[in-house]
């Protein structure tokens, strides 16, 4: 009980900085710590899966991200807006405020216990052959929804690379860091990657009994790729290369098929053959893992761009 | 034998929250960035090595010793490294609003 | 033995947490980005210490995410810092 009201007030007293705070970078920063602090929120609530997935978006690459925004930001022309006046601050002060009452009546009136699929889940867990519900859901009975987030980060890759200048385009992605060809963030980039490989691997093998999985598992190897390139040691890969291509979509094109053998073979798609549930799902999860993180990387990196030393 | 293993975890457990006491006390207390840099990559990082160390002998499996050996160990290299350019940064004197 | 490394854990969380409120007052910015690196330990230890407590799967693993990925915050924060006071103008 003390440990949850310290997080709740630590979250508040870091979210108002973040929200406050007049400089970009120093939200930022108090943004990644806010990711963390998340993270145990998450713990506290006995959900470790999603406490995984904060702790390695938050702090590996939601910061990058934001940083890469705030830079783009600042080279482009001084945004020209008129300040909001009062009646505009008032409105969106009344407007935050109803939602979250809202939100909080909506909690509260939830009935007690609480409507859940648990049991249902834990009834049928069985039938996939995985010890992690939360695998369960995501690559067996909600499978469906799983295919399409996957899908739904290849379309995001094209919309971002979509807003390339055509003189950039086929040019490696992001901006050119300046080199660090020794010190602490060269040994950093050179040390970290091997073993965050092997931690990634890890992370997606237990991932079908225990917290864990491909998302983390991606994250995690994203952030070991972005390393090298923020220490200026390695550059990303043009995009017109064909391999970098077939790995973004090659997760769901590898779902899709195994949806289709679903059809095929059990009548469903989707639906995994009795006995090699836990082969097809791990097999699938082993490519996912690899598109999603091309596909964060590419993310976060931003689309090519003309000027490559802004 | 248990015993031993209990008293072995909560001296050395103790002995690390001494430490993380003692970084916050340095945060709290000293004057500049650069002072209080010290007081959170070294205390915290020593103390995190004692609650480790009091944790070892009551990891399940071989798996879970080198677990926790290889965060410890990742701590230490990514905060040695990782200081220092919080020391470059701060230096430069760049200030945040 | 339970109740100890829970109250041991409790006991880093009020401090890193008593460290996070002076390292959100600044002044600067390396300042600020030392509460990730601040959190990160203390998170850190609070998982393992909850881990050997309650052995629920996937705290150490979580640990060990945050090992691997707090300097990785750390760095890419110093890396994407504004070169002089505060940001370029907006």
């Amino acid at each position: 009980m003390i440990a949850d009201l310290l997080i709740v007030a630590a979250i508040v007293a870091l979210a108002l900085p973040v929200v406050l705070g007049r400089s970009a970078f120093t939200s930022v920063a108090l943004f990644v710590a806010y990711g963390l602090l998340l993270a145990f929120a998450w713990v506290r609530l006995d959900a470790v899966d999603v406490a995984l997935t904060e702790a390695a978006i938050g702090a590996g690459l939601s910061g990058v991200l934001l940083l890469g925004a705030a830079r783009r930001l600042a080279g482009g022309p001084p945004v020209e807006d008129a300040p909001p006046g009062k009646a505009q601050v008032a409105l969106i002060g009344v407007g935050c405020a109803g939602l979250a009452v809202a939100l909080g009546a909506a909690i509260l009136a939830l009935p007690d216990p609480a409507p859940s699929l648990a049991g249902p889940v834990m009834a049928n867990i069985a039938a996939l052959e995985v010890g992690n519900p939360v695998t369960a859901v995501l690559m067996g009975f909600r499978g469906l929804d799983t295919l399409l987030e996957a899908a739904v980060l290849v379309l995001a890759v094209v919309a971002l690379w979509a807003l390339a200048p055509d003189a950039a385009w086929g040019g490696a992605p992001g901006w050119r860091q300046p080199r660090a060809a020794d010190g602490p963030l060269a040994l950093l980039a050179r040390v970290l990657p091997p073993i965050g490989v092997v931690v990634a691997v890890h992370i997606l093998w237990v991932g079908a009994d225990a917290p864990g999985g491909k998302f983390q598992a991606a994250a995690i190897l994203t952030a070991m790729w972005l390393l090298p390139w923020m220490a200026g040691i390695a550059a990303p890969p043009p995009i017109s290369r064909a391999w970098l291509r077939i790995l973004v979509a090659a997760g769901p094109v590898a779902f899709i098929l195994a949806g289709f053998a679903g059809s095929a073979l059990q009548g469903a798609f989707l639906a995994y053959p009795q006995g090699y549930a836990k082969a097809v799902i791990i097999a699938v999860e082993v490519v996912l893992t690899a598109s999603i993180a091309v596909a964060l990387a590419l993310l976060v990196l931003g689309p090519p761009a003309e000027d490559r030393d802004a | 034998m248990t015993l031993l293993v209990d008293v072995f975890t909560v001296l050395a457990v103790a002995a690390g929250i001494v430490f993380f006491i003692a970084g916050t006390a340095g945060l709290i207390r000293f004057p500049d960035t650069s002072s209080r840099l010290h007081a959170l990559t070294k205390a915290d990082h020593l103390g995190l090595g004692l609650v480790v160390l009091g944790l070892l002998p009551r990891a399940e499996s071989l798996g879970g010793v080198l677990r926790l050996l290889a965060i410890w160990g990742l701590v230490l290299v990514s905060s040695a490294a990782a200081g220092p350019m919080l020391a470059r940064l701060a230096r430069r004197g760049a200030r945040g609003g | 033995m339970t109740e100890i490394l829970l109250g041991a854990a409790l006991l880093v969380l009020a401090t890193v947490m008593t460290g996070l409120a002076r390292v959100l007052r600044g002044p600067g910015i390396a300042d600020r980005v030392m509460a990730a690196q601040l959190l990160g330990t203390g998170g850190i230890a609070v998982l393992l210490l909850l881990d050997a407590a309650t052995g629920t799967p996937g705290l150490a693993d979580a640990a060990l995410t945050l090992a691997l990925l707090a300097a990785f915050a750390t760095v890419a924060l110093v890396r994407g810092a504004p070169d002089d006071g505060g940001d370029p103008p907006a």
